[in-house]
């Protein structure tokens, strides 16, 4: 609803417009003025001293374009990559299943090319039906067929929620989807929930580089669309005896004005690939250069885990970009994460703060890194690690 | 070759830092900035423009002051800009924001446009693909090598999550570009002064055949309900003692969950 200031109450103090993500707060004449610019995203409510910003009630003079009760059912877009089922696809089912038990609904999975066993792999993991278009050609990631086929199913079945992996492959293609069905699509949640009251999907995502959260809603479209961040959600318990129904989507007529010609896998020296990762060994500024992560990489293999960075490391150029996680890079969820010599800024610990353990060393008992670890060492890291090494090695003996 | 690119004026969100106390943003002193990613659109419109001619504009929506941004592609070397700014367009979310970015584009002629990866204030890297939608034109996303660019055809390669694919589509198309495309150039001095002078032209939305159902909050499918801090874990556990201590405290726990 549109926030408006009562402009008697108003000492003009200015702490609403440093509030303001969007700008439209300003000053004139000594009273808070809203321009254009306002969101409505009620940041500022909270923060007049004077109770003098409020929202006020507008008659919606929207038409309800469709009818949303029309509109039922979880879908997930299951994301496979040569075949095999990417495991954000896995997360989807487990966040989707969640979200489907409390709408009392059904979870449906949505599959282009892979092979029936997979597509029953998909029930095993939570879903009650799947869409299958069981085509090779649909292997390879291609942005048009895969858009005019989920479209078609959308307009057909007109499910109410769906959701899709943050992935090169959903924020590649989703947005096309959205774009034509005129509804809403939060990128990159990293949390979603019904709204008890309304039954609308509260989409829970980062911003202005992880320094916010912002919930989003989409009230008056359908369906209400998500992509969601991998390595975030839970897995169900996988049961190989689930049944559900399968049912086989025809293509044809799919045409596209793009032509994926091949496929180059760059050659990691990553031991183990970051995201899959059980435990990983992380390095940071602090490390000092990059005969540090020589350090980390003995203490990694010792763990039978890989090396994971900050920013700062990348961009000293101490380790490459493929390991770096946080906002802008990876985001990971180990049985133990190792933070040595990162200080924990906010953009990192988007990237990590869900892993299981967490253990920081880190020389400055300030560093907020502390606050999310579940053991902290106060330290420096070319004490701590080697003795850390030397302490595993005897424990294995 | 027509070529659009399509930039938008983001805070600094390095600077940005969060008030404890409010819960809020502090934008104090945060300077805008060109997002990073649309300043390698840039470079590489310029890049192709130099090589294959054509004309080059540089076209931004938003509120009066994003002209700033526009000046700074003009000191680049850019031929033409466009701001695209009305009250009308405030409070547009990515559905609102595609839409009337097309319908500029629509009237401006393309042949090829380009974008940045995400923009880094709302990191949604949504509006690229929208735009092509609206347009009823192909995109390929996350371009890193633009291989060739033949007679009404582009080959690039776009990065996959743990591959690349080597991708081709016909002209027009619109790609959205991440860092490793290219280095950015720094303005000329020569650029600067033109920068200065420039006239910037506006188009409202008098200019454009949109749909007023279909632009600014109205527009806009999602809204946002509130923002919050990123809530943190509350664990923490600091080891104490004897470093020697604190370290088998430290295996110890690794045995117990079964990593040694
Ligand atoms: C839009 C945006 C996106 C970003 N995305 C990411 C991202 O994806 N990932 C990311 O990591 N960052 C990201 N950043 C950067 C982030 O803000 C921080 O700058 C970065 O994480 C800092 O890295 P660091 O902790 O290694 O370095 P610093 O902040 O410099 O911290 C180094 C730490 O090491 C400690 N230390 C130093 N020497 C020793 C020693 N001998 N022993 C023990 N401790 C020592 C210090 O006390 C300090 O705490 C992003 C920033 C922005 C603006
Ligand atoms: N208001 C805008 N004006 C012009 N271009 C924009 C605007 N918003 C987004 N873009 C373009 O779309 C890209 C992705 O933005 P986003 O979807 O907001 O992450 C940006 O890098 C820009 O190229």
């Amino acid at each position: 609803m549109p926030i408006t200031v009562k402009i008697d109450i108003c000492t003009g103090c200015g702490q609403c417009v440093d509030s303001c993500p969007y700008s439209a707060i300003e000053l004139k004449n000594e009273k808070a003025f809203i321009n254009d610019f306002c969101n409505e995203c009620n940041a500022c409510l909270s923060v007049c001293p004077e109770g003098a910003l409020t929202e006020f009630a507008l008659k919606s003079d929207l038409p309800k374009s469709i009818n949303l009760n029309e509109y039922k059912g979880v879908w997930v877009f299951a994301e496979q990559r040569s075949g095999y089922i990417a495991s954000v696809a896995l997360e989807l089912l487990g966040a989707g299943r969640r979200l489907a038990d409390a709408l009392k609904t059904t979870l449906t999975a949505v599959l282009f090319g892979s092979n029936e066993e997979e597509a029953k792999e998909l029930i095993r993991w939570g879903a009650d039906k799947v869409f299958h278009a069981n085509d090779s050609s649909l292997n390879k990631f291609n942005d048009e067929p895969y858009c005019q086929l989920l479209l078609d199913l959308i307009r057909q079945h007109k499910p109410e929620i769906v959701l899709a992996g943050a992935t090169a492959i959903g924020r590649s293609f989703i947005p096309r989807v959205a774009g034509r069905l005129k509804t809403g699509l939060t990128a990159d949640c990293t949390s979603l929930e019904i709204d008890k009251e309304t039954g609308n999907l509260l989409q829970i995502r980062p911003a202005f580089g992880g320094n916010i959260m912002a919930t989003i809603l989409c009230p008056e479209h359908r369906p209400q669309m998500a992509t969601v961040r991998p390595r975030v959600m839970k897995r169900n318990l996988y049961n190989p005896d689930r049944n559900g129904e399968i049912i086989n989507v025809p293509i044809q007529n799919l045409k596209s004005r793009t032509k994926v010609l091949d496929t180059v896998n760059e050659s990691s020296e990553c031991m183990i690939n970051l995201q899959d990762a059980e435990i990983i060994v992380s390095g940071g500024r602090g490390l000092g250069g990059s005969k540090g992560f020589e350090m980390l990489g003995e203490l990694a293999r010792l763990l039978g885990g890989t090396i994971g960075s900050s920013r700062a490391a990348v961009d000293e150029g101490w380790i490459p970009y493929r390991h770096q996680v946080g906002q802008t890079g990876k985001t990971v969820c180990p049985k133990i994460y190792l933070a040595c010599g990162i200080s924990g800024a906010v953009q990192h610990l988007v990237g990590m703060q869900s892993s299981d353990i967490i253990i920081a060393i880190n020389k400055n008992p300030e560093a907020p890194i502390f606050n999310v670890a579940t053991y902290g060492i106060v330290g420096d890291i070319y004490e701590v690690v080697p003795l850390l090494i030397n302490k595993i090695k005897e424990a294995k003996e | 070759m027509n070529i659009i690119v399509c930039i938008k004026q983001v805070p600094d969100t390095s600077e940005v830092k969060i008030n404890p106390l409010t819960n809020t943003l502090i934008r104090e002193g945060v300077p805008s900035i060109i997002n990073p990613y649309d300043l390698h659109a840039i470079e590489a419109a310029l890049q192709i423009r130099e090589k294959k001619g054509g004309k080059l504009t540089v076209i931004t929506m938003g509120p009066p002051q994003a002209e700033d941004a526009l000046r700074e592609a003009i000191a680049m070397g850019v031929d033409d800009v466009r701001l695209i700014s009305d009250k009308a367009f405030a409070g547009s979310d990515t559905w609102a924001t595609s839409y009337t970015l097309s319908r500029a584009i629509e009237k401006l002629g393309y042949d090829l446009i380009l974008c940045g990866k995400q923009a880094i204030d709302g990191d949604t890297a949504q509006v690229g693909p929208e735009i092509a939608e609206f347009l009823d034109i192909p995109h390929i996303a996350y371009i890193k090598k633009i291989e060739e660019i033949g007679d009404g055809f582009v080959r690039v390669q776009r990065l996959m999550d743990d591959s690349y694919d080597v991708v081709e589509s016909t002209i027009p198309v619109l790609l959205t570009v991440v860092k490793e495309l290219n280095v950015p150039r720094l303005p000329s001095l020569r650029g600067k002064m033109a920068a200065k002078k420039a006239v910037i032209t506006k188009m409202t939305l008098n200019d454009l055949d949109a749909e007023e159902d279909n632009i600014g909050l109205r527009g806009s499918p999602t809204k946002v309900k509130n923002i919050f801090a990123p809530p943190m874990k509350g664990d923490r556990k600091i080891l104490e003692g004897t470093l020697e201590n604190q370290i088998n405290e430290l295996v110890e726990v690794l045995k117990s969950i079964k990593c040694l």
